[in-house]
């Protein structure tokens, strides 16, 4: 470490500069900005789908704003919380406001964050070196999933207590612990005050930290490998003369002015939203949470918010009648493994042993369909995790995968949107028989990803990126 | 200072002592912070079993007692009432009670009275439908919004669920499952204890 040296300035210099040099030389701060924003070169080739991480930041900040003026007008108590929410929406100034900012910011997040994670898909992001970057988002993901449901509970409707009961509910299906597990997470033998107390506090101050934290991990991990682009190559292989990438251009003020613009796309379709439809015909705010939460009245259907469906059709399909269609599945895929994989012989041995243990345990005789279901529903969500290992693929944007490779992407996100909307509706016998079809594709989009995405003839990636200056 | 790694095993042995000392501590304030997500001393008071004394329940009579906020009943049938069930084992959705035993019927209970003595009922007294508190309809007979061969049983006013003299939901009712019963136990022969039998608190 070199000695303290003060930065020398003309008399003459503007005030700001000598000033912003006196707090860099005790405080990295305009490297900061250089290393993260100013100076950071990003491929010059980013498309619209390019703008989700930027908007997810101001989502972030828009509900933790709004969310600290709601918590000085809402009460966490059961017997408080509902009128103090009403009590927001019709005597507070503005409160309707900051409250419907607030909820349909919640939707925005899932919207943003799905459309980010579907670049992330189509483009290989997820992909060497980038692999912790996809890491700490899927981290995100699942604090924003955690943030949501605790959310979800505060305004203390039909709604949010019964979903509350139900998801706690299912940790009951866990073998030897289950029951203890739920109790030990209501604090009460049924979703109660102590339950509504504690889920307050994950949702205004554990959660957020967590979230802020790996936001930070995000955003240093990216900048510190620097961005992937539709192309999936990587510029940092092709540096010009002053030291940069040749196809890359500065965030500022480049991308500054990009995102500004899809900032104001996003604030009108927001602000539409949120004064012309903030309930979004149930989607957004349910119904049924417009009534004080009853513990003795269960509402005829119970529905999670519409960015939960998916995972909750998964978890619906799996009946008693499926698992031995899962059986065979898990059954087939292993003997798939054996046949095709060029995985280490122990590691295929630890497959099969895996694979028999959860086979017995399908029967109906040893673990019922409710913990395979809540197995799943959770193995939904955790596989996006494993993309960066799943996908072999030699290139990385889908531009120059062969062309079928679309089709099996269009399959794949075919079958989420149908979880998705089956999700929302109550169940039928044939709706369960197409949400467990498109379970089943769901999966092995996933679980066979090792193989089909070698599979074709690939095209031939340019050596610079493809772009149309406009 | 010398910077070779020269390691003073007395200092390493002291910074391993200091650091499982520290280990402890820690793991013993989170386990007491785990600890506080448990139920509290007031919601397990308020969540605790409830004893009963059915001594002078008369055959035919319901008593009703508050457990976990819910109404238990303990209805203590007569010899018609339970001859009656023989008649009801073919109407019924659910006679033996097999859907969800876990969380509707102890293992003591999965018979066709549903109790552990078979003129004693315990059963919460809550549709599983949407939660109402079905009414009692004991006299047999026709009568109003009933069958014309009703046996005696419960008639939940809300959605119209009918339930046998054993809480077993009749066949093609909004009412999925049949009433549930609550662990309990006899502690002697006219005392009850509601949400705790031989394999622990409910």
């Amino acid at each position: 470490m070199a000695a303290f040296k003060e930065t020398k300035f003309p008399a003459d210099a503007p005030a700001a500069q000598k000033a912003l040099g006196w707090v860099d030389d005790r405080f990295p701060l305009t490297k900061l900005w250089n290393d993260q924003w100013g100076k950071y070169y990003a491929p010059k080739n980013f498309n619209f789908w390019y703008i989700f991480g930027s908007l997810a930041m101001l989502v972030l900040v828009l509900q933790i704003v709004t969310g600290i003026f709601l918590t000085m007008h809402y009460k966490p108590d059961a017997l408080l919380a509902f009128a103090s929410v009403e009590y927001i929406m019709r005597e507070v100034p503005w409160g309707w406001l900051v409250r419907y900012m607030h909820s349909t910011g919640a939707s925005s997040f899932f919207i943003i964050v799905y459309l980010h994670m579907t670049r992330g898909l189509l483009y290989g992001s997820y992909r060497k070196p980038r692999e912790l970057i996809w890491l700490f988002g899927f981290a995100i993901f699942l604090c924003l999933m955690a943030e949501a449901f605790f959310g979800y509970l505060l305004p203390w409707g039909q709604m949010s207590y019964w979903g509350a009961q139900v998801i706690v509910n299912l940790f009951g299906a866990i073998p030897l612990i289950g029951p203890d597990l739920s109790l030990w997470i209501r604090g009460d033998y049924v979703v109660s005050d102590a339950t509504l107390n504690r889920f307050f506090a994950f949702h205004v101050i554990a959660i957020p930290l967590v979230l802020l934290g790996l936001v930070a991990a995000h955003l240093i991990a990216l900048h510190e490998v620097g961005s992937s682009n539709p192309d999936g190559i990587e510029v940092k292989e092709n540096l010009g003369a002053d030291g940069h990438p040749v196809d890359s251009i500065p965030s500022h003020p480049y991308y500054t002015v990009h995102d500004l613009f899809g900032v104001s796309v996003f604030l009108t379709i927001f602000s539409a939203v949120v004064f012309f439809a903030p309930e979004m015909g149930g989607y957004f705010l349910e119904y049924n949470n417009f009534l004080p939460g009853d513990s003795l009245k269960t509402p005829l259907h119970i529905a999670p918010t519409w960015y939960f469906t998916a995972f909750y059709s998964v978890l619906r399909a799996t009946t008693a009648d499926f698992m031995w269609v899962l059986m065979f599945f898990v059954a087939a895929y292993v003997s798939f493994v054996w046949l095709k994989s060029t995985l280490a012989r122990t590691v295929k041995i630890a497959i099969a042993a895996i694979a028999l243990v959860a086979v017995v345990g399908m029967l109906p005789q040893v673990l019922d369909a409710k913990f395979w279901g809540v197995v799943f529903f959770g193995g939904s969500v955790v596989i996006l995790a494993f993309m960066p290992w799943l996908d072999h693929s030699p290139v990385k944007s889908i531009r120059y995968r062969p062309d079928w490779h679309k089709y099996v992407y269009a399959v794949f996100f075919l079958s989420f949107l149908t979880l998705g909307y089956l999700g929302t509706l109550p169940p039928t016998e044939g709706r369960t028989i197409v949400s467990q079809v498109c379970t089943l594709l769901y999966f092995s989009f996933f679980l066979f990803m090792p193989w089909w995405s070698t599979m074709g003839t690939f095209k031939k990636v340019p050596d610079r990126v493809v772009f149309h200056a406009h | 200072m010398s910077n070779e790694k020269q390691v003073d095993s007395g200092r390493r042995g002291l910074l391993v002592a200091t650091g499982a000392a520290g280990g402890v501590v820690g793991l013993a304030t989170a386990g007491a912070l785990v600890s506080t997500f448990q139920p509290s001393e007031r919601a397990k008071a308020a969540g605790a079993p409830v004893e009963v004394d059915i001594g002078s329940l008369n055959p035919g009579e319901m008593k009703t007692v508050e457990w976990r906020g819910k109404p238990v009943w303990i209805i203590k049938r007569t010899p018609e009432m339970i001859a009656s069930l023989k008649n009801t084992d073919g109407k019924v959705a659910d006679a033996e009670s097999k859907r969800n035993p876990d969380e509707f019927t102890p293992e003591y209970a999965r018979n066709e009275h549903r109790s552990r003595k078979p003129e004693i009922l315990v059963a919460v007294g809550i549709c599983t439908h949407l939660g109402c508190s079905p009414s009692s309809k004991f006299t047999p007979g026709p009568q109003p919004s009933l069958p014309d061969d009703w046996e005696g049983g419960f008639l939940c006013p809300c959605h119209g669920s009918t339930f046998d003299m054993a809480g077993r939901v009749f066949k093609n009712k909004p009412a999925p499952d049949n009433l549930q019963v609550p662990r309990h136990m006899f502690l002697s022969d006219t005392k009850l204890i509601i949400g705790k039998d031989e394999k622990g608190e409910a």
